[in-house]
């Protein structure tokens, strides 16, 4: 019951957000935030669940970038009309997801991570040297003529609606079958297989699904920022990002890429905001990683509750010795 | 008696060793065939090669007259033969539950409890796998085994390295399965366990079935002690 009234206070704080808190720098940082927590919560329902860690989403992300740009550009569309093309960049990441786990799902740990990275490069050099994509010049969204003060709220709230739809996506994928299975590979892919579980199959689903979020978030984030460099829609740094908040806030939980995108995403944009220097928040993030997988490699959401359980039933053992 | 699985003639070598050498046995329908033998003579690869995770150089497996020879793991067990490992393994972060959830293939709560309860470890249902001792663990794969229910279930050392009230306990579920008609190949160095326990055992030894019979048999055979023991001229040779 508790649970469920945090669950509604937090829903409905994120609703009236920006209504409350207009400033533009706030809002700015809340749909930044609302980006990685889609992005995070959809890597860790592929990565987080079944253990195959990819470092190579970022190209989902950025097949969302270059599918709205490019279909806004040759379309001639406009406004809110932009928004009706993120379900075509979640489809285009999705279908591209296919071929590329096909191809890095037969293969595990190491080989699958650096598989994935390769991948990252692949598409990065696509972006540059295509003549569709604006090369390295990169591409432009549509200009948008809405009114300052509430410029950032249509793309907060379609942000929410992405993260709260993938938290959902993730908790009933992880209560289900589906996910059971995902979690059963991660432990043991042979004994799981040798138990009726058909592997490929479900990696290659959770791979697709994943990359269909993280190609919306894409989307959303082109849009917001008004434009795209080959260099920062396939970036490096948000391959990093989005493991390191499942990471820190508990990799295969529900909540953990929430809490790790909700403090992360805004201590990052915060640090760049205070300390012009770029490149010292990057450093600071290597280290935050660092730390986390020395000290916190579970995340801190397992490692609190397992705190709490532990100082419960000491409690517990000594108000019985009384 | 009809025969449920057979092997025939199965050789498999790893390198120069000929793990398995034109290797053949038969395990009746609701009986319980032990498979004995020293270290090294090749029992866990015959159990690898029947139940598809790793493939003979030469030989046919057979279950139920069908050939399941080049199946995977997945066809094995979905053509009802089920197996447990000798290092067991289970789903260490999946609850008991969750572990016993994935052999099914429908999950159903109540048959997978009932299960727990029949192997004894249903009070552990919640707690995560990866914290049962390491006799529960292999409790629990064989309940997750046996909820499948599959026609033959094959356990690799179910007595191995645990104490001695939980091998009566594990030897009292199987034959009361095999009362109510289930197959079993068992796998097992305690040679207690296996003589008390089985109807008929084939002794393997450098990868050849060299004895079989009903243990009382088996137990006088100078075949088999000689596998056992080592006759003089090969008392240097080690064990393995």
């Amino acid at each position: 019951m508790t649970r469920l009234a945090c669950l509604v206070l937090v829903i409905v704080a994120a609703a009236v957000f920006p209504l409350v808190i207009t400033n533009a720098t706030a809002t700015d940082i809340a749909v930044n935030a609302m980006i990685f927590v889609a992005a995070a919560s959809a890597w860790n329902i592929f990565s987080g669940y079944s253990g195959y860690l990819s470092l190579g989403h970022a190209v989902f992300f950025g097949t969302g970038v270059y599918t709205v740009g490019i279909a806004a550009r040759d379309w001639n569309l406009a406004g809110d009309k932009v928004f009706a093309l993120l379900p075509l960049a979640g489809l285009t990441a999705a279908v591209i997801a296919v071929p590329l786990g096909l191809i890095a799902l037969r293969v595990r740990r190491h080989t699958f991570v650096v598989i994935t990275i390769a991948f990252f490069f692949i598409a990065q050099l696509t972006a540059t040297n295509l003549k569709s994509t604006g090369g390295s010049s990169g591409l432009l969204a549509p200009v948008l003529n809405w009114t300052a003060s509430t410029y950032n709220n249509p793309f907060y709230y379609a942000g929410l609606l992405i993260a709260a739809g993938t938290v959902l996506a993730s908790f009933l994928i992880r209560r289900s079958r589906f996910g059971l299975q995902l979690r059963a590979l991660r432990d043991d892919e042979d004994r799981a297989a040798g138990l009726g579980v058909r592997a490929m199959p479900v990696k290659l689903t959770a791979f697709t699904i994943s990359a269909f979020i993280t190609g919306l978030a894409g989307g959303l984030w082109f849009y917001f920022l008004g434009q795209a460099f080959p260099q920062f829609a396939f970036d490096p740094l948000f391959d990093l990002a989005v493991a390191l908040m499942a990471f820190f806030g508990g990799l295969g939980t529900i909540a953990g890429p929430v809490l790790g995108a909700l403090i992360l995403e805004p201590a990052q944009l915060y640090l760049t905001l205070r300390i012009t220097n770029d490149y010292l928040s990057e450093i600071l993030l290597g280290v935050l990683f660092l730390v986390i997988i020395l000290f916190l490699p579970r995340g801190v959401l397992p490692t609190a509750g397992e705190f709490l359980t532990a100082q419960r039933a000491r409690l517990k053992e000594r108000n019985r010795g009384r | 008696m009809t025969v449920l699985l057979r092997t025939e003639g199965i050789s498999k070598a790893f390198g120069g060793v000929q793990a398995l050498d034109d290797c053949s046995i038969e395990v009746e329908a609701a009986s319980i065939t032990g498979l004995i033998g020293p270290n090294g003579s090749g029992k866990t690869t015959l159990f690898n090669i029947i139940t598809g995770y790793e493939r003979p150089d030469r030989g046919e497996v057979f279950l139920g007259g069908k050939k399941i020879t080049k199946k995977t793991p997945r066809q094995v067990f979905a053509a009802g033969l089920g197996r447990t490992f000798q290092l067991t393994r289970i789903f260490p972060r999946l609850t008991v539950l969750e572990n016993m959830l994935i052999a099914q293939r429908h999950a159903d709560r109540g048959r997978a409890m009932d299960q727990l309860e029949f192997c004894g470890i249903a009070g552990h249902s919640s707690a995560l796998a990866g914290t049962l001792s390491y006799g529960q663990r292999k409790l629990l794969e064989m309940a997750y085994v046996l909820v499948a229910d599959p026609e033959i279930v094959l356990l690799d050392e179910p007595a191995g390295g645990i104490n001695p009230s939980l091998i009566h306990l594990i030897a009292d579920r199987i034959k009361e399965l095999n009362a109510q008609g289930k197959t079993f190949l068992v796998v097992e160095h305690n040679m207690e366990f296996v003589m008390n326990l089985c109807d008929h055992v084939a002794v393997l030894d450098y990868g050849r079935v060299v004895a079989a019979g009903p243990p009382a048999e088996i137990r006088q055979d100078p075949r088999v002690l000689d596998a056992y023991l080592g006759t003089g001229e090969e008392d240097d040779e080690p064990a393995a």
